[in-house]
C-alpha cells in the first residue's frame, strides 16, 4: 500500500527540523549569525504552523485505524506555542552565547532539535509518534543542561536528569506496549474506541497497570512527585535560559502528551486514569510547596515552585476521579482548564526566568537568592516584572494573569464535583505565597549596589512577555478560548 | 453610557490612574506626587459621592416581585465569559456609605501623607498603594457580580502587605506576612464558595441570585459555610481574627486607619451582600453560630482590652469587639440588627479610623504606646487628649455619638429574633457593652489622667494644622451620624427590608 502523504500538513515540523539542520550548516561554514538563524528559524516555525493550523484540518499517514499526524487547530495551537517559547528562550540565551561559556553552534542547534520534537507532538495521532517527540523535545536538554563548562553542578544536574528521564520513557513505552497488547493499535482515537467497546478488557491482569505505567512515566516529563526529584537539580546546573525552558515547553510537552493519552486515548477508562491522577496533582502540589519554603538559591525555589504549579496544572484532569467529572462537557471543561493553565504558567514562568537572566551575570547560574535583596532598585523596571512574574504565579492581583488561571482550575473542580481538590488547591496557594511574597520583598530590600545594565536582547524578550502576561490578565478570553479549541480535540 | 454608569467607572478608575501616575513619578519629585494623589482621592471622593439617587421611585413598579437589590445605578458588561466573569457594577443604599466612607479616609490618609510620611520615606510609593487599596475596597463594594467581587476583594492583599512591610513597626516583616497569609487563606475560600455558587447556578449575578434563589439546600449550606468563613478571617470574626492585632499594631497610622476603617467592612460588607443574598437557607442554618461566635469576640476582645498595655495594640482588640457587634447584628438575620450592623460598620470605620490617627499622633510624640509610660496627657497636650477623650467616648457607645446605634440595635435585634439563644446572646453582648465602656475608661484613665509622665512631659504640646484638618472631618461625621443616624439608616432602609424579606421567604 502506498499512502499518500500531505506535505502542507507536515509544514511545521519541515521547518522546525529545517531550523536545526539551517543552524548546523550556519555554525559549520560561516561560525557566525548562528543566533539569528535559529531565531527566524523559530519565528518562521511559528508562522507555518499558525498558517496551516487556521486553515482546514489536515491529517496524514493515515492507516485503517485512523491518522498518526493530526495538523488540526489544536496541534497548531501547540506548535505555535513551542515555536514562540523557542523563540524567547533563544533570545534570552543571547547574553550567555556572547559570552562565550557555552558553544553557540551546539546551543542553537540543540534548542532548535527540541523544538523539533515539541512541534511534532502537538500534531502526533499515535502513542508512538507522541512518544518519539517526546523524546526528541527531550533528548537535546540532557546536554544542554550539561552544557555550561567546567561546573560541576552542571555535570551532576545533567546526569541526574539523563538517567531519571531515561528510566521514565521505559516506564512509558513500556505502558504503551502493555495497550498495545490489549487492544492491537497504538492510534489513540482507536484506543479509545476499543477501550471502549471491549468492557471485557478490564479484567485483563496488567491493564490497570499499563495506564498507571503510562501516566507514571509522562508525570516524570512535567516534574509531578514522586517523580520530581530530577528537576531542582537539573535546573540548577543548567544555564538559566535552559532551565527557563525546561521549565515552560519541556512542562508544556509533559502536559500535552499526559492529556492527548489520558482524555483522548483513555477516555473510556478515565476512573481507573483519574484517581492516578487527582493523587499526583495533590502530592505534587502540596510536597512541591513546603518543598520550595525552605530553599535557599533562586533557581532551586522556581524549581520547586515549578514542581507545585505542575500540581496545578494536573488538578483539573484529578476530577475526572469522580464520575461527575467525566462526562462529556464536565470532561471538556477540565481539559481546557488544564491547558488555560498551562498557557497562563508558561507565560508567567518565562517572565520570571527572564528576570533572573537579566539580573544575574550572564554566564553565571541563578545564585542565592540573598543575592537578589536590593534588586528590584537596582533595575527597577525588570524588578518590576520579576515582581509581576512572582505575584501571578502566586495567584495574585497585580498579576492578573496568576489570579484568573487559579480560578479557572478552582471553577473546573467545582463543575467537576471535585469540591475537595477545590480546597486543597486553595490551601495549596495560601502555602504558596508565603514564599513567592518572600522573594518578592527581598527584591525591594536595602543594598547598595549600583545600577545595572541590561543587554537590549534580554529586556526585549522580558518586556513582551511581560506584556503579553498583562495582555491576557486582563482579557483571559483570549487564552480560554484558545484552551477550548484544545480540549475539544 | 449614562451619567451614572461614567461616574461607577470613575470612582474606579480615578484612583487606578491616581496610583499609576504616582508611581511613575520619579523619586525627586516625591512631593509633588503625593500632592496628585491627594487630588486623585478628592477626584474620588466627589466622584463618589456623586453616585447619591435614593428613593428612586422606578423601584416597586417592576412587579408584584421586586428584585431584592435595586442599584441606583447599573454597569454590567461582560469581562470574560468562560470564567462567568462579568464587570457589573452597582451602587445601593447599603453599599453608598461604605464607598463614601472609603473615599474620605483614603483621601485623609493621603492628605496625612502629605505632611507626614513614615519611615523609611518614599511618600509616593505609600501614596501609590493607598490608592491601589482603594481600587480594591471600592471596588468590593461595587460589585455585583461574584467573580468580580472575589476580583478585588483580592486586589487589596498585596498593597496592604506592602505597606505593613514597608512603613511599619519594629516587627513589621512578621505582621505582614502573617496578614498576607491568613487573609489569603480566607479570600481562597472565598474563591471556592464563589465558584461553588456559580457552577450551580451558571451566573455569577448577585442581583439575579438574590433574586430567584436557584440554589438547593445543600448547595446553601456549603456555599454559606465557604463564603462566611472567607469572609469572617477579613471581618474578623472570632476565634480567626489572630492577624489583626500585629498586623494594626505594627502598621503605619495611614495603614492602621484604612484597615480598620474599611478594610475589615469588606468582610462584613460581603457577608451582608453575598453569603446572606446569595445563601439565604445556609445563612439561617449558620445564624445561631455566627451569632455565638460574635458574642464571644464582644466578651474576648473586651477582656484583651482590659488587660492590654499597649495603645495601638488595645484599640486593633477593640476593633474585634466592635466588629462582634456587626456580626451579631447580621447573624440575627432581622431588619433591626441588619440596620444595626449597616450603621455600626460606618461608625467603626469613622470611630476606629480617628482612634488610629490619634494612637498614630500619640505615638509620634511620645515614641511609645505603652500606657505605663504615658498618662497626664490632659496636662500636656489638652487638644489631643480632649479629642481623644471624645474618640474613646464615642468608641464606647455613648448616646448621641456614631457608636451607639450599632452596638443598642445589634443586642435590640438579637432580643426581637427572640427565643433562650438569642436573648442570651444579647444578654451577654450588652455585658460586652458594658466591659468596652470600663476598658475604654481605663485606657483615659491612663492616658489623659494623671500626672504627666515623663514622655508626655517631653513631648510637644500643639496640634499640626494637617493632624487637625484629617481629624476633624471624622469627628464632625461622629457627632452627624449619632444624632441623625438616618444618615446612614434612611437610605438603607428599603434594601435591608428586601434583604430580609428574602433571608425569611
Amino acid at each position: 500500500m502506498v499512502q499518500s502523504i500531505d506535505h502542507v500538513a507536515l509544514l511545521p515540523a519541515y521547518l522546525a527540523a529545517g531550523t536545526a539542520v539551517l543552524v548546523l550548516l550556519a555554525d559549520l561554514f560561516t561560525g557566525r549569525a548562528v543566533l539569528p538563524v535559529a531565531a527566524l528559524g523559530a519565528a518562521a516555525t511559528a508562522a507555518g504552523a499558525w498558517l496551516v493550523g487556521t486553515g482546514a484540518d489536515r491529517a496524514t499517514f493515515c492507516v485503517r485505524d485512523g491518522c498518526s499526524y493530526l495538523a488540526d487547530g489544536t496541534g497548531g495551537l501547540v506548535a505555535v506555542l513551542f515555536a514562540l517559547l523557542t523563540l524567547g528562550v533563544l533570545v534570552l540565551s543571547a547574553p550567555l552565547l556572547r559570552s562565550g561559556a557555552v558553544p553557540v553552534g551546539e546551543y542553537c542547534f540543540l534548542l532548535a532539535c527540541a523544538m523539533t520534537g515539541g512541534v511534532v507532538l502537538g500534531y502526533a495521532g499515535d502513542l508512538i509518534i507522541l512518544i518519539v517527540a517526546l523524546e526528541t523535545l527531550t533528548l537535546p536538554l540532557y546536554v544542554l543542561v550539561g552544557l555550561r563548562r567546567r561546573t560541576v553542578e552542571s555535570a551532576e544536574g545533567a546526569v541526574t536528569f539523563f538517567v531519571v528521564s531515561v528510566v521514565a520513557t521505559t516506564v512509558t513505552l513500556l505502558g504503551a506496549a502493555l495497550l498495545y497488547a490489549l487492544t492491537g493499535t497504538v492510534q489513540l482515537s482507536a484506543l479509545a474506541a476499543r477501550l471502549g467497546e471491549r468492557t471485557e478488557l478490564r479484567d485483563v491482569p496488567l491493564a490497570a497497570a499499563a495506564v498507571v505505567l503510562i501516566l507514571a512515566g509522562l508525570a516524570f516529563k512535567v516534574a509531578a512527585v514522586p517523580f520530581h526529584a530530577w528537576a531542582p537539580a537539573a535546573y540548577d546546573g543548567a544555564p538559566v535560559p535552559v532551565a527557563a525552558y525546561l521549565s515552560t515547553a519541556s512542562k508544556l510537552g509533559g502536559v500535552v502528551a499526559i492529556l492527548y493519552v489520558a482524555v483522548t486515548g483513555l477516555r473510556p477508562w478515565l476512573d481507573v486514569a483519574g484517581p492516578v491522577l487527582a493523587a499526583l496533582a495533590v502530592l505534587t502540589m502540596t510536597v512541591g510547596n513546603l518543598v520550595a519554603l525552605r530553599q535557599r538559591r533562586m533557581v532551586r525555589l522556581l524549581a520547586w515552585s515549578s514542581v507545585a504549579q505542575a500540581g496545578y496544572i494536573l488538578a483539573p484532569l484529578g476530577a475526572f476521579a469522580t464520575a461527575d467529572g467525566r462526562t462529556g462537557e464536565a470532561l471538556a471543561v477540565a481539559a481546557a482548564a488544564t491547558v488555560a493553565y498551562t498557557v497562563f504558567y508558561v507565560i508567567l514562568e518565562l517572565a520570571a526566568f527572564g528576570s533572573v537572566v537579566a539580573l544575574r551575570p550572564f554566564a553565571g547560574d541563578g545564585g542565592e537568592i540573598d543575592e537578589y535583596r536590593g534588586a528590584a532598585r537596582r533595575a527597577p523596571w525588570v524588578g518590576g516584572a520579576f515582581v509581576l512574574a512572582l505575584v501571578g504565579l502566586a495567584g495574585l492581583p497585580p498579576g492578573l494573569a496568576g489570579l484568573f488561571a487559579k480560578v479557572v482550575v478552582v471553577r473546573s473542580l467545582l463543575d467537576g464535583g471535585a469540591g475537595w481538590l477545590a480546597i486543597v488547591v486553595a490551601v495549596n496557594a495560601v502555602v504558596g505565597l508565603a514564599y513567592y511574597v518572600r522573594v518578592a520583598a527581598l527584591l525591594f530590600g536595602v543594598a547598595s549596589a549600583p545600577r545595572s545594565r541590561v543587554p537590549w536582547a534580554v529586556a526585549g524578550a522580558l518586556a513582551v512577555t511581560t506584556l503579553v502576561a498583562l495582555v491576557v490578565g486582563f482579557a483571559p478570553q483570549l487564552v480560554l478560548d484558545a484552551a477550548d479549541l484544545v480540549a475539544t480535540r | 453610557m449614562s451619567a451614572g454608569q461614567v461616574a461607577l467607572v470613575a470612582t474606579l478608575a480615578v484612583p487606578a490612574v491616581g496610583a499609576s501616575v504616582v508611581a511613575a513619578l520619579p523619586s525627586r519629585a516625591d512631593r509633588a506626587a503625593r500632592l496628585v494623589g491627594t487630588v486623585a482621592a478628592a477626584v474620588t471622593l466627589v466622584v463618589s459621592a456623586a453616585l447619591y439617587r435614593p428613593g428612586d421611585g422606578g423601584w416597586f413598579s417592576f412587579g408584584p416581585n421586586p428584585p431584592a437589590i435595586r442599584p441606583w445605578h447599573d454597569l454590567d458588561v461582560s469581562w470574560a465569559s468562560g470564567l462567568d466573569l462579568r464587570f457589573h457594577l452597582g451602587v445601593d443604599g447599603i453599599s453608598y456609605p461604605l464607598v463614601v466612607l472609603t473615599a474620605l479616609l483614603t483621601l485623609l490618609c493621603c492628605g496625612y501623607t502629605l505632611w507626614h510620611v513614615p519611615d523609611p520615606g518614599r511618600g509616593r510609593l505609600l501614596t501609590a498603594l493607598l490608592l491601589a487599596i482603594e481600587v480594591g475596597i471600592l471596588g468590593t463594594f461595587l460589585a455585583l457580580d461574584l467573580v468580580l467581587f472575589f476580583v478585588f476583594f483580592e486586589v487589596v492583599l498585596l498593597p496592604m502587605y506592602a505597606v505593613i512591610a514597608v512603613w511599619g513597626g519594629p516587627d513589621r516583616r512578621h505582621a505582614a506576612r502573617k496578614f498576607v497569609l491568613y487573609t489569603l487563606l480566607g479570600s481562597v475560600l472565598l474563591l471556592v464558595g464563589v465558584f461553588t455558587v456559580v457552577s450551580a447556578a451558571g451566573t455569577g449575578d448577585i442581583v439575579a441570585l438574590t433574586a430567584a434563589n436557584p440554589l438547593s439546600r445543600g448547595t446553601q449550606l456549603a456555599a454559606f459555610t465557604l463564603l462566611a468563613l472567607g469572609l469572617a478571617v477579613k471581618a474578623p470574626l472570632w476565634p480567626l481574627h489572630t492577624w489583626l492585632p500585629d498586623a494594626h499594631t505594627e502598621a503605619p497610622t495611614v495603614g492602621s486607619v484604612i484597615l480598620a476603617g474599611v478594610l475589615l467592612k469588606m468582610g462584613t460588607y460581603g457577608l451582608i451582600r453575598v453569603a446572606v443574598g446569595v445563601a439565604p437557607e445556609g445563612a439561617r442554618w449558620a445564624a445561631p453560630v455566627v451569632g455565638s461566635l460574635a458574642v464571644a469576640a464582644i466578651i474576648v476582645g473586651s477582656l484583651v482590652c482590659l488587660a492590654q498595655r499597649e495603645l495601638k495594640r488595645l484599640i486593633a482588640y477593640s476593633s474585634v469587639g466592635h466588629m462582634g457587634f456587626v456580626m451579631l447584628g447580621i447573624a440575627t438575620l432581622t431588619a433591626t440588627g441588619l440596620q444595626a450592623a449597616l450603621i455600626g460598620n460606618v461608625a467603626h470605620g469613622i470611630i476606629t479610623g480617628l482612634l488610629f490617627f490619634l494612637a498614630g499622633a500619640v505615638k509620634d510624640r511620645a515614641h511609645t504606646g505603652l500606657l505605663d509610660d504615658l498618662g497626664g496627657l490632659r496636662e500636656r497636650a489638652p487638644g489631643l487628649a480632649g479629642v481623644l477623650g471624645f474618640a474613646a467616648i464615642a468608641s464606647l457607645g455613648l448616646p448621641g455619638l456614631a457608636g451607639f446605634w450599632g452596638e443598642a440595635f445589634a443586642v435590640v435585634g438579637s432580643l426581637r429574633r427572640g427565643g433562650p439563644l438569642w436573648s442570651t446572646l444579647a444578654a451577654i453582648a450588652a455585658l460586652g457593652g458594658a466591659l468596652t465602656a470600663a476598658y475604654f475608661l481605663r485606657l483615659l484613665r491612663r492616658v489623659s489622667h494623671g500626672p504627666a509622665s515623663p514622655v508626655v512631659a517631653a513631648m510637644p504640646a500643639g496640634l499640626a494644622r494637617p493632624e487637625l484638618a484629617s481629624w476633624g472631618p471624622l469627628v464632625l461625621l461622629a457627632l452627624a451620624v449619632g444624632l441623625v443616624p438616618a444618615l446612614v439608616l434612611g437610605m438603607a432602609h428599603d434594601p435591608v427590608q428586601a434583604l430580609t424579606e428574602v433571608v425569611n421567604r
